[in-house]
């Protein structure tokens, strides 16, 4: 996939040639990582914007994504560059907020993308709206099991805010769309060996249940897994991709999943800076999009090239 | 198994410390059945028993891994990440490399054995203690399994007999019915082997020595160096099988697991009555307290209780078990 990107990248640098800005125009992006492939992703959208628009990048992140403090001093040495635009990807929605106003101070126009900052600072945030991603997963989940029984969720997490976001958004959705289905447990795994053996508890307490929601890869693995052990014909929904998730769907043992949009994401950060350098209006945030996918659309163009292994 | 593998208790009426304390671990366990029998729905079915037997047997193989450092007097925090370098390393050997499945088990354990083998080395001859330096070893493994992988699960769909380890039931098919996934056959063949050789065998007898006076052990000749070496490389060939186990479970080695598997580990050790002081403890109580583990797990799961308030009784049941067993040391 990622060989397609470039691809697609090196064509619009072939097609176009006229960049729009009079003087070089440097925008600095800080990510939280860059080994996985979701950033990869959100690389190379942000690389093809950049050569559409004419302006130069630089795409850097720190090894992982507990080291904030490593983060703090790339986006301070991005700023003491004097660039004219900077993306950033805040580790910590809180503890930056200093050094970023130190970026607004010198006039830098900001853009967040991913998770947002507890602040005014940026002039908009391209991320998935995770509450309106999980509702979309209730509905293919709904779908597939008529619109009525029991269902479940395994969250990969209850204290962030894509945790508390897509468990939230899948509940409200059942609750507002669908009287005649019952969220009968929700629980909390990340660790795909613990969502197994999880998602076997709820099933063994609960042997009516028709369909479970499971929030990100590493719990979408474990329903999964719980589902192949147990012989289970239960629909299975899950949250972004990877080649376990993937494979799971291929052979039926889960029905869908909800992919988010990494390249819309490094897309929407270089477009937002360039129109912020022009003077233009951003909205306070921006909604990258995310895509239903099972076994039915998972070869289409457009979400393949989402999609990741 | 031995009933009497302690060499510091003395002997009180007709039970050994040693085996009052597994008298005492296997009632909770039967407790803990009967209650989550009463008040739990559909608890007691087969294929919940199952359930249980088989999400005992990762934490039930790292818990006999870390049994041999405990009663040898040290502590090792880095099975789990060891474990997913093991997973990882089968991995690469099985799905990048291409090899047969017997050089990914192989592989694995040798893995496992090398990197305890490494910590037992820095603690015995460079003089770190166990707690820093496996501390050092959780990092160090889990830094490797994120590199060697490329930060992404490694899938085994090219080797399918791979599933035979444990997700799948070899028994079904000579007995109907009896659908017991094959990872817990070996997490039983493990416990049974390393009661063999803590109880039957010089190495054994060793391991307690080191752990009830190493001074005492090295003055009667003993090579300290060596057999705490050895049993560090045991303990981490042991956390190989276990990576094996998990992979097998997940098909594929996770990379980002792991962390936090450790302390499980111990907490069944510990619940099977094994002293972190080292010198005493049966691998039978740890496979008891690993199944102490689950049960409670399982239990509160199928009752609908919170996963908050799961982590909370997990807490109150080591610190309990920890009384009792002071509590039974006191009146020998």
């Amino acid at each position: 996939m990622k060989k397609n990107l470039f691809a697609a990248a090196l064509i619009s640098t072939a097609l176009i040639s006229a960049p729009s800005f009079a003087e070089d125009v440097y925008f600095p992006i800080i990510a939280k990582g860059f080994s996985h492939q979701f950033w990869q992703a959100v690389k190379a959208g942000a690389e093809e914007a950049a050569t559409r628009n004419g302006v130069t990048i630089t795409f850097e992140a720190p090894n992982t994504e507990a080291e904030i403090d490593k983060q703090t001093d790339m986006l301070n040495t991005a700023i003491s560059k004097a660039p004219q635009g900077l993306g950033f990807a805040a580790l910590d929605s809180q503890a930056q907020v200093p050094a970023l106003q130190k970026a607004a101070d010198a006039g830098i126009p900001i853009v967040a993308f991913d998770s947002g900052v507890d602040s005014d600072l940026p002039l908009t945030t391209c991320t998935t709206d995770n509450m309106a991603a999980a509702a979309a997963a209730a509905d293919g989940l709904a779908k597939a099991i008529g619109e009525k029984g029991k269902v479940a969720a395994v969250i990969h997490d209850q204290t962030s805010a894509t945790g508390i976001g897509r468990r939230d958004g899948f509940l409200n959705r059942i609750k507002e769309a669908y009287p005649n289905i019952e969220v009968v447990d929700v629980q909390y795994a990340n660790d795909s060996l613990k969502a197994a053996d999880n998602v076997k508890a709820m099933l063994q307490a609960n042997p009516d249940i028709v369909g479970i929601f499971a929030s990100n890869e590493g719990s979408a693995i474990g329903l999964a897994v719980a589902l192949k052990e147990t012989g289970a014909k239960i629909a299975g929904v899950g949250f972004d991709s990877g080649k376990g998730q993937k494979d799971a769907i291929m052979d039926g043992t889960l029905i869908g999943s909800i992919t988010q949009n990494p390249v819309g994401i490094g897309q929407c950060v270089v477009d937002s800076l360039a129109k912020a350098v022009k003077g233009e209006e951003l909205p306070k945030v921006i909604d990258t999009g995310f895509y239903w996918y099972d076994a039915t659309n998972m070869a289409d163009a457009n979400i393949a090239a989402v999609l990741y292994d | 198994m031995s009933t009497t593998s302690t060499n510091t208790s003395a002997k009180s009426g007709f039970l050994s410390l040693a085996a009052l304390q597994k008298a005492v671990a296997f009632a909770v366990l039967l407790a803990l059945l009967a209650f989550f029998s009463i008040f739990a729905e559909n608890f007691a079915a087969w294929n919940n028993m199952v359930n249980i037997m088989q999400a005992t047997s990762i934490n039930g193989v790292l818990a006999v891994a870390c049994t041999f450092v405990i009663v040898s007097g040290g502590i090792d925090l880095a099975v789990g990440t060891m474990m997913t370098l093991t997973a990882v390393t089968a991995g690469l050997i099985l799905t990048n490399l291409g090899l047969p499945l017997f050089y990914g088990i192989a592989g694995a354990m040798a893995a496992g054995a090398v990197m305890g083998g490494t910590s037992g080395a820095i603690i015995a001859k460079l003089k770190v203690p166990p707690f820093i330096a496996t501390l050092g070893m959780m990092q160090i493994a889990r830094g490797l399994a994120l590199v060697f992988s490329e930060a992404k699960p490694i899938y085994f769909n090219d080797t399918p007999s791979f599933q035979l380890i444990s997700a799948q039931s070899s028994i079904t098919s000579l007995i109907p019915g009896l659908d017991i996934p094959n990872g817990v056959f070996v997490m039983f063949g493990v416990a049974l082997i390393a009661a063999y050789v803590l109880n039957r065998t010089i190495f054994g007898r060793y391991i307690f020595a080191l752990g009830s006076n190493e001074e005492a052990a090295r003055l009667s000749g003993l090579k300290v160096d060596f057999w705490k070496i050895t049993t560090y490389a045991t303990s981490g060939m042991i956390c190989g099988i276990a990576g094996l186990l998990i992979a097998s479970r997940l098909n594929s080695a996770q990379p980002a697991l792991g962390l936090g598997y450790e302390l499980d580990a111990i907490a069944a050790v510990v619940i099977g009555g094994t002293s972190l002081a080292g010198g005493r403890g049966t691998i039978l109580g740890t496979i008891i307290g690993a199944f102490i583990m689950s049960v409670l797990t399982n239990g509160l799961r199928v009752m609908g209780v919170l996963e908050e308030w799961k982590i909370v009784v997990t807490g109150i049941i080591i610190i309990v078990a920890v009384l009792v067993d002071l509590m039974l040391r006191k009146r020998m």
